[in-house]
């Protein structure tokens, strides 16, 4: 019998909205995948102004949409939603069955990714270098924001066996959470390498929400049925780990081969040796076969035995920007544009203000494509310029601001107007340190915590 | 002669892993597949995208699905959370790589990729409120 597995969230900041229909349609388990790096950088600075926080704000509102079938015994919740506050999410988990007037649901917190703390001893032990730079731990610029271990589908497992209805982790690998109730289910050995890749590649496949189903599509985009109602992506997992990927029948959206193997390799490097906690996959083994009426038939994957480490992020501050925006109208929008940049940051040094890196983007010429615009005669009807900038201080950062703003009337030409209304203060630059960790390090700090709820 | 990826009917999507872009792209037969896989090399891509990508690039194959994936190192100003740029995520790299010419035969010559059809949206846009 296969497992229904569904991705009912691929960031913080997506809908709930999609997840009723999932619920709807029958599923073992509903996957909430929350954390983007950048994400738990944002639940950093949260945490900085209280305590109490460093969790996934918007889990309350994704449990409203699931525990009916949850304390209906038809669905479990699994999500990574804790952050870098796992207890903290929990509590909002408990207050949210409560408040729903539900009670017998079963809540598991998995602790043990977090090694903020212990960062100082575990240097002694393990190298902790930069894994993209190759820079040695000792050029980490301290204090340590947060630090996280990529924890693998192990301890949720265990969170199942303990009888969880809803389990709530920090950081593990997205793809652990999809893996963890298949390995639960279909009772697959943790050295069962093929199997274990099968899992991880249909995490792979359903964590990033409408992103299988449709959404971010390239080729034929405008096509899909009802864009406006893109739903999330259902897998039905069989026990030898072959899937069929599928979606709700009464939404919009489209799971076809193509829109599958888009996500196939969305943010991965080697496809023939896809790292995870559990197992390495190789994403160019399995077979697809695209059946029609949006389901496409993923089988044949193979894995290989898992390294002895993890990957872990550490954060550290880099700063703190500013940036501004205004656009140009025809005729000279293009040149406008660089002489008011120019210009802005002539103002700048002359006020004394010491700025570390500066980035100046025209919107209409080249702001995202860079070198890769072919080179054109043809001019611009109009141009927003961007400029952003970084300094060692909130303060300075917030004064280069003010040097634009004269411009208003002692600028270059005619034709330079804000855009929209309003506009955001300094903003704390984080610097991301991905390293490695040895798992006999950090295995014996991992625990789990099951509440019943009354 | 000349044609770009996008009007060969190449696909693409782009990810990113803390200050490394990944785009892959996906060709729409096994034609165009042996085409691009002899033609788009690291080098090639690392050229195309000139100061914007200040680390090395690698390439990987993905045969079973006729995709490439570049993996573009010190591509996002320092990575997500500590970059100025405006696309700190790499969002739009993967149009930026399929904008790469590569020389096609004349066969090839005339591919154009279609305009999308936005009929639709022209409709709820028009609709009265």
């Amino acid at each position: 019998m296969g497992v229904r597995v569904a991705g009912g969230q691929g960031f913080y900041g997506d809908t709930p909205r999609a997840v009723t229909g999932l619920v709807d349609e029958g599923i073992d388990y509903l996957c909430l995948e929350a954390l983007a790096e950048l994400t738990l950088a944002i639940l950093q600075k949260d945490r900085q102004k209280d305590e109490a926080r460093g969790y996934t704000r918007d889990l309350p509102a994704y449990l409203q949409a699931a525990l009916p079938a949850v304390a209906a015994g038809r669905t479990k919740v699994i999500t990574n939603a804790g952050g870098i506050n796992p207890a903290a999410a929990t509590r909002a988990a408990v207050e949210t069955v409560r408040g729903m007037g539900l009670s017998g649901i079963t809540v598991a917190t998995v602790l043990g990714d977090d090694l903020t703390g212990r960062l100082d001893e575990l240097a002694g032990q393990t190298a902790l270098g930069n894994l993209e730079s190759g820079a040695p731990f000792s050029a980490f610029t301290p204090p340590v924001l947060f630090a996280s271990a990529y924890l693998g589908a192990r301890p949720i497992v265990d969170a199942l066996t303990a009888g969880a209805d809803v389990v709530i982790t920090g950081r593990v690998a997205d793809a652990a959470l999809f893996l963890a109730p298949l390995v639960y289910e279909h009772r697959w050995a943790w050295d069962d390498w093929d199997r274990l890749a099968a899992g991880t590649l249909v995490g792979h496949l359903l964590e990033c929400s409408g992103q299988s189903a449709g959404g971010n599509l390239s080729v034929d985009w405008a096509s899909v049925p009802r864009p406006w109602d893109l739903p999330y992506p259902i897998a039905e997992v069989e026990g030898d780990g072959a899937a069929l990927i599928t979606k709700p029948a009464s939404s919009g959206g489209r799971v076809t081969f193509d829109t599958v193997r888009h996500q196939l390799l969305y943010e991965v490097h080697d496809p023939a040796a896809y790292l995870s906690p559990d197992v390495v996959a190789d994403f160019t083994s399995p077979r697809f076969i695209d059946e029609g009426s949006d389901r496409v038939h993923v089988s044949g994957v193979k894995g290989r035995a898992a390294t002895p480490t993890y990957k872990a992020l550490l954060c550290h501050h880099a700063g703190w920007s500013g940036e501004a925006r205004v656009a140009f109208s025809w005729p000279d929008a293009a040149e406008k544009a660089l002489a008011t940049a120019a210009i802005f940051e002539k103002r700048v040094q002359a006020a004394g203000l010491s700025v570390d890196e500066w980035r100046f983007e025209r919107f209409g010429v080249d702001a995202l494509g860079g070198p890769t615009v072919p080179p054109t005669d043809a001019e611009p009807p109009e141009v927003l310029l961007r400029a952003a900038w970084r300094c060692a201080d909130a303060r300075t950062a917030a004064l280069v601001g003010r040097e634009l703003v004269p411009l208003t009337l002692s600028g270059p030409a005619a034709g330079m107007t804000g855009v929209g209304r309003g506009g955001g203060g300094p903003s704390e630059l984080l610097g991301l340190w991905p390293t490695l960790v040895e798992k006999t390090l950090v295995d014996p700090s991992v625990s789990i915590a099951v509440e019943k709820v009354q | 002669m000349k044609r770009r990826l996008w009007d060969l009917g190449c696909g693409y999507r782009a990810g990113d892993k803390g200050d490394i872009a990944n785009v892959a792209v996906f060709a729409p037969d096994e034609a165009i597949y042996t085409l691009i896989r002899s033609e788009v090399t690291a080098e090639r891509v690392k050229t195309h995208f000139g100061s914007m990508v200040r680390g090395p690039v690698e390439r990987y194959e993905a045969p079973n699905v006729l995709a490439l994936n570049f993996v573009l190192h010190e591509a996002l100003g320092g990575g997500g959370p500590a970059s100025l740029r405006a696309d700190n995520l790499g969002k739009t790299l993967g149009g930026a790589l399929v904008r790469l010419e590569i020389d096609v035969s004349d066969e090839l010559g005339d591919r154009r990729a279609a305009r999308p059809d936005v009929a639709w949206a022209g409709d709820i846009l028009d609709a009265p409120r």
